[in-house]
């Protein structure tokens, strides 16, 4: 056909454009599913990269002494790896510009401070999690620094000013009352106590205490007491302390002689006594500890080892009391020593270093190793983690100049592997290891505890016995009605039922949660009696009715059974409730939730599996049935008039001719009830306690995968691991319902095509 | 004999039984849970009797009770074998639960009443139900009326709570709408500034201008507060002196006072009207007292909003879908995958809507909305919060395949015949379309659509997590320019049933009120439903008409 004007028509271009959007539409469905597909994958895929360390920018640092004296001591950085500053063998400190800003080049020197007084002189400098730099001087004098970042807002600028605080006065303060040099130190503090624990050269252990007169937030105005802690093991007194430090909350101080750990009680007025002794390397005794640290929170000692392992102990309530224990244990290296363990201030993470310089970086809980390569050239350069522990900032030394280095560390998930979603993780201050779900707490360093497998389990738990409740009431009264019901009742019948899926859930929880769960708990036996008085009444009316004479069965015919039943039945319910209390008399002594928990040893909820069980099943009946009375509807009809012309009863051939044509149908429709009864929120949230617990009991509770996240979405951050782990659990709800749903369909199309053949 | 049995056993008919026993399970459960509802939800709003109970407890002290029954129970006398009751020979107790109100005076409003212990019960005529803004209901005898400190006859009360309640309406009035709008008004003068701060077009011209605009609304308000004052001292002029069922004279402000009724003097047709009244109430006014008195109109507006929001995106996508499949898409995969779609977004919980909703709609593109368009409220959000437009979304998406699958059901049902009559007359197949086959199929799309609005009314989950919040303090529509606010939160019917009867600080109070919203959403889905499935059967029979 040649192109004519006829084919440009107004029409027919309006006829394409139809076309075009029309297909644009229907294609959008499919597009719809698939975005939903993928925004769950993609917010969910981040908790699964491990950590990634890259060198960032470097500055140099401006100094004109020899390398020895400006040997870097102490490196620090602020919140937003803005500046970044050193403390040198000189007792300086200074702030250096890292990134361009408005108002400073990178490179810049900020500010520099000198921090000794006149005719002192820097031994060392201990670094601590919380920004304060103990500078030990030779004299054994020790003197706290707090390097601060003040920010100011101009207008729309923003801008930083360093500065230095002495949060203990910046009087040089005393830790050995006989003025005595120090060899080891180590120091906490709490807003109105400080506590130093130091070793002097003669081998003598100080506990030097600071207590404010107020509280060290405002005022570095105190008092000092001093105690001599004495050595646990008479044969160790001859032995250096190799490491020590002490806990946050100044409750215990850990230090460690020659391979062996002695756990000092700090909170005793009088004395320093040491509450547990023990040896780490017990499993490798040839083994020699090289570091150790607290990890994040305060509850867990790293060991670091000459054989190139970290150990993870915490104390754990067993028979004889509370015991120190080793957990778990990570491979660093295979041929160095661990030499400096670096703990995370918030979290269960911590990085390593061998003599070498190769590093890694570990997280405890989920027993992650997320990172390891060469990072420096030696063990011994100073090193910190940023605050938001975004970040590593290392104090580079080389013949010409000293460099400050940022090294960009992009770690945000690392108490999520596959293995603690799935498996059992022994957490911290927990007896064994075990499945918990438990992702807020108060406090900052908190171990969360992401265990999907309470919460899927209560998912199935629901669903299962839910799936016991409706399956056969709806099977059968699908059969019922498809099969034996007369059309004329049918058409009432059916709608009304259907009528049920259209009740909203949040009725049917609040009715299961505020009416149903106080009913049953009051009459638990009727309950129970319920399930063989009703089999056992409709038996006896179909007996009743069988025996009745011809002409009173013409007027009530079998037809009309489930209307004849209809008194029967609620006569029988009426009566279980009636003689419940007299049952529970007899029977129970009184009170049958007394009896189970008390006799029975079973914890019982008012909120229950049961309850679930009934109010979900309620809420699928309608779905099975539908379509199973739909597949058994549509079943042909010659096949069952053949059985039927062959003498078999209505029975025999229902059963096995029409059900096992229609068995798939069923089996899809079970499908789709299943899809249902696992993704259902609203039931579940109203109607069971919500605690994430691993217990088929059926008066015990649950928390279902939905309804945890209807409970917790609302308050958990944006992008934090929290988030994304409930958005894994909207993605495994819709992978499940996804199977389901599309085996259903399959075998429904299979069955559908099956039907047109026959 | 025997042998008769053990045929009509082997035959099956006791199986045959069994499955009509699951039928009559079914429709009992469906039934009654329905009649559950209506009866609760309506017992809520008919005036009941109150009682007066002389109690006389164990350690002999006397007391009077007045109250509402609640709740009455059998408990077996063992349970109450702890206390020094007399319970010789009795197996079980009666033991009501009593509405005592009066919450200034008793800590709890609900007390149990153990049967053995009541000596009178009555039913004076003239105990009157005080429903109080505040604090919940007073059951009492009024004894005085004091208008502007002065005693006077206690007959006149009628007149003087009308008054009060005149008083109210325009302190509510003057509230809601003029003071409301010079906030928002302000509001809006912020943010404009902040606009042009941010756009670096700030002139010393305009910020006078603003400035001078504050001042005129300021000067508004002020005189709108001293209006609203001058109302207020009005409204608390007048109060009655109220005796309670202890003896205690309480005085009670009329401020306080939204209608004082006599329930033991009504006769069955004055209940009937109070009854309805009630319920009129309950429709048209605020919530109070933390949602668990007052009315529901705050809930019942947002979700007919939500509903109608979502209607027009669901709709045409819906239909354009089913058309799609029907009428265009080939036998191949695609459209084989299609379906599949079509099926799983039936399937998919509605929790993982919810989820998603939060995620991509609020987080994502109301995020970058609020970037682009709404700089100024920035670090406040504006789309980049839940609200009622993303609700809408997340909704339509949900009821697609209802509709979808309504929609195609009705162009199956038309017969090709039709199709064909048309494009043999020339017209294209889009003219076919909008002419012949979709009046025909409207029918069926009013069905889905019907369908997709009960499910949406009665859809909870997902709203928890793309905008439904327990109390909104302003409706998403109102007379501030532009009128409607689609990133407002609102409130929903299911939302407030979950909310009230679960998260409330008085369950035992709020859950008549629970009942009564329940069949109040109970009534409208079922209502929804019959009309689809009534309309969609009458289009069956117009179709098999057709075919013969």
């Amino acid at each position: 056909m040649s192109i004519t004007a006829k084919s440009f028509e107004p029409r027919q271009i309006k006829n394409s454009i139809a076309r075009w959007c029309i297909s644009a539409g229907g294609i959008s469905v499919l597009f719809t599913l698939v975005l939903i597909f993928m925004y769950l994958v993609y917010v969910v895929k981040p908790i699964f990269e491990s950590a990634t360390v890259e060198p960032g920018v470097s500055v140099s640092l401006s100094q004109q002494q020899t390398s020895e004296q400006a040997k870097t001591l102490a490196v620090g950085v602020d919140e937003l790896n803005e500046i970044a500053f050193y403390i040198d063998a000189q007792g300086q400190i200074g702030f250096y510009q890292l990134q361009d800003s408005d108002q400073h080049k990178a490179g810049e020197t900020l500010l520099k401070v000198e921090l000794l007084a006149q005719g002192e002189q820097l031994q060392h400098v201990y670094t601590t999690n919380y920004n304060h730099y103990v500078l030990l001087l030779t004299s054994g004098e020790v003197r706290i620094v707090e390097p601060q970042f003040s920010v100011v807002f101009l207008g729309d600028e923003r801008q930083v000013h360093p500065k230095v605080n002495y949060p203990l006065g910046e009087e040089a303060i005393v830790v050995s009352e006989e003025g005595e040099q120090v060899s080891q130190l180590t120091y906490a503090f709490a807003s109105e106590r400080a506590i130093f624990i130091a070793q002097t050269t003669d081998k003598t252990l100080l506990k030097t205490t600071l207590i404010a007169e107020d509280d060290f937030m405002y005022d570095p105005e105190h008092a000092v007491e001093y105690q001599i802690i004495e050595t646990p093991i008479a044969a160790h007194s001859d032995v250096m302390v190799a490491h020590m430090a002490i806990t946050p909350d100044l409750t215990m101080a850990v230090i460690e002689y020659d391979n062996d750990v002695a756990i000092y009680d700090l909170e005793d007025e009088w004395d320093v006594p040491v509450r547990h002794k023990f040896n780490p390397l017990l499993l490798t005794p040839n083994d020699k500890i090289t570091a150790m640290t607290l990890l994040s929170g305060s509850s867990s000692i790293l060991f670091g080892t000459q054989s190139g392992q970290v150990l993870q102990w915490f104390e754990v309530a067993g028979e004889d009391g509370r015991q120190f224990q080793q957990i778990r244990h990570f491979k660093v290296s295979d041929t160095e020593a661990v030499s400096k363990i670096y703990p995370e201030t918030y979290r269960k993470s911590f990085f390593t270093l061998t003599p070498s310089g190769e590093a890694g970086l570990f997280y405890t809980t989920s027993e992650a190793n997320l990172w390891q390569g060469k990072l420096l050239n030696s063990d011994a350069l100073p090193l910190a983690i940023a605050p938001r522990a975004n970040a590593l900032i290392i104090g580079q030394s080389n013949a010409n100049a000293n460099t400050l280095e940022l090294i960009n560390v992009s770690n945000e998930h690392p108490e999520v592997t596959w293995s603690a979603l799935w498996q059992e993780v022994w957490y911290e201050g927990y007896p064994e290891p075990d499945y918990i779900w438990q992702s807020t707490s108060g406090s900052d360093d908190f171990e969360a505890k992401f265990s999907l497998m309470p919460i899927s389990f209560g998912t199935m738990k629901a669903a299962f016995y839910a799936m016991l409740f409706a399956v056969p009431i709806a099977i059968s009264a699908a059969i019922y009605t498809a099969y034996f019901m007369p059309p004329a009742i049918r058409k009432t019948v059916k709608p009304t039922i259907e009528l049920m899926e259209a009740l909203p859930t949040v009725i049917l929880g609040f009715l299961a949660g505020l009416w149903l769960a106080p009913l049953m708990e009051a009459y638990l036996p009727a309950v129970f009696s319920l399930v063989i008085f009703l089999p056992l009444a409709t038996f006896l009316t179909a007996y009743a009715w069988h025996k009745l004479p011809k002409n009173i069965k013409v007027i009530v015919p079998e037809a009309y059974a489930p209307l004849i039943l209809l008194p029967f039945l609620l006569l029988t319910g009426w009566l279980a409730f009636a003689i419940s209390p007299l049952v529970e008399q007899v029977v129970f002594g009184g009170d049958m939730r007394q009896f189970i928990t008390n006799d029975l040893g079973i914890d019982f909820d008012q909120r229950n599996a049961l309850v679930v069980g009934i109010a979900m099943g309620f809420a699928v009946i309608p779905t099975i049935f539908s379509m199973t009375e739909d597949a058994i509807f549509s079943v042909p009809k010659h096949l069952t008039s053949g059985s039927l012309a062959l003498g078999a009863t209505q029975w025999q051939t229902l059963v096995k001719v029409v059900l096992l044509t229609a068995s798939p149908g069923i089996f899809s429709a079970v499908m789709m009830g299943l899809g249902r009864a696992v993704g259902e929120t609203m039931i579940v949230l109203m109607a069971t306690g919500n605690t994430p617990i691993i217990d088929w009991s059926i008066f015990q509770g649950m928390r279902t995968l939905s309804a945890n996240i209807a409970v917790e979405m609302p308050e958990s951050e944006v992008g934090s691991s929290h988030y994304r782990i409930l958005f894994l659990a909207a993605f495994v709800l819709f992978i499940f319902t996804f199977v389901f749903n599309t085996l259903a369909e399959f075998v429904r199309q299979r069955l559908r095509d099956k039907y047109s053949s026959l | 004999m025997d042998k008769s049995n053990n045929t009509w056993f082997k035959s099956g008919a006791p199986w045959v039984w069994m499955s009509a026993a699951g039928v009559t399970i079914s429709l009992i459960s469906v039934v009654g849970l329905l009649w559950l509802i209506a009866s609760r939800g309506l017992t809520y709003f008919w005036p009941a009797p109150i009682h007066q109970f002389d109690i006389k407890d164990e350690l002999g002290k006397e007391y009077t009770v007045i109250g509402e029954i609640y709740d009455v129970e059998q408990i077996p006398a063992s349970q109450l074998a702890h206390t020094a009751i007399d319970l010789t020979g009795k197996e079980s107790v009666e033991r009501l639960l009593v509405k005592t109100g009066n919450r200034e005076l008793v800590s709890l409003d609900f007390r149990w009443l153990v049967e053995p212990l009541i000596v009178a019960q009555s039913e004076p005529e003239n105990v009157a139900v005080i429903e109080r803004r505040t604090n919940g209901n007073f059951y009492g005898f009024i004894e005085e009326l004091y208008i502007e400190g002065k005693k006077v006859d206690v007959a006149q009360l009628p007149e003087f709570v009308e008054r009060v309640d005149n008083l109210q309406e325009q302190i509510s009035e003057l509230q809601k709408s003029d003071i409301m709008s010079i906030n928002y008004e302000l509001e809006r003068i912020r943010l404009n500034r902040r606009k042009d701060e941010l756009n670096k077009e700030l002139t010393k011209a305009r910020n006078a201008q603003y400035d001078s605009d504050v001042a005129a609304l300021k000067a508004d308000y002020n005189e709108l507060e001293s209006e609203l004052n001058a109302l207020r001292a009005q409204v608390q002029r007048d109060h009655i002196v109220v005796r309670a069922m202890g003896g205690e004279r309480v005085n009670i402000n009329l401020e306080q006072v939204i209608e004082i009724s006599f329930h033991n003097k009504m006769g069955v047709i004055a209940k009937f009207g109070h009854f309805l009244k009630q319920i009129g109430k309950f429709i048209g006014d605020d919530p109070r007292e933390a949602n668990t008195e007052g009315g529901v109109f705050p809930a019942i507006f947002g979700t007919v909003l939500m509903v109608l929001l979502m209607t027009v995106i669901v709709s045409p996508l819906g239909v354009v879908a089913a058309i799609y499949l029907h009428e265009y898409a080939g036998k191949n995969a695609l459209t084989k995958l299609l379906r599949i779609a079509v099926i799983n977004l039936a399937g998919v919980p509605s929790i993982v809507y919810g989820v998603f909703g939060l995620g991509f709609f609020v987080y994502m593109v109301g995020g970058s909305l609020d970037q682009i368009f709404y700089p100024e409220s920035l670090p406040s959000p504006t789309f980049g919060s839940p609200g009622v437009m993303w609700s809408a979304i997340t909704l339509a998406i949900l009821t697609l395949p209802v509709v979808i699958v309504s929609t195609e059901e009705g162009l199956a049902r038309i017969p090709s015949s039709m199709r064909h009559g048309s494009l043999a007359l020339g017209a294209t197949k889009a003219e076919t379309l909008w002419r012949i086959i979709l009046p025909l199929a409207s029918p069926a799309i009013m069905t889905g659509i019907i369908l997709a609005i009960a499910r949406a009314a009665g859809e909870v989950a997902p709203l928890m997590l793309v905008g439904v919040v327990k109390m909104a303090p302003t409706l998403p529509l109102d007379g501030n320019f532009p009128f409607l606010h689609l990133e407002r939160k609102f409130m929903h019917l299911g939302f407030h049933i979950y909310d009230v009867g679960f998260q409330s600080p008085n369950v035992e109070a709020a859950r008549p009120l629970v009942y009564a919203t329940a069949l109040l959403l109970v009534t409208i889905i079922v209502a929804l439903n019959m009309t689809a499935v009534s309309i969609r059967n009458r289009l069956r029979e117009k179709y098999r008409a057709l075919e013969h």
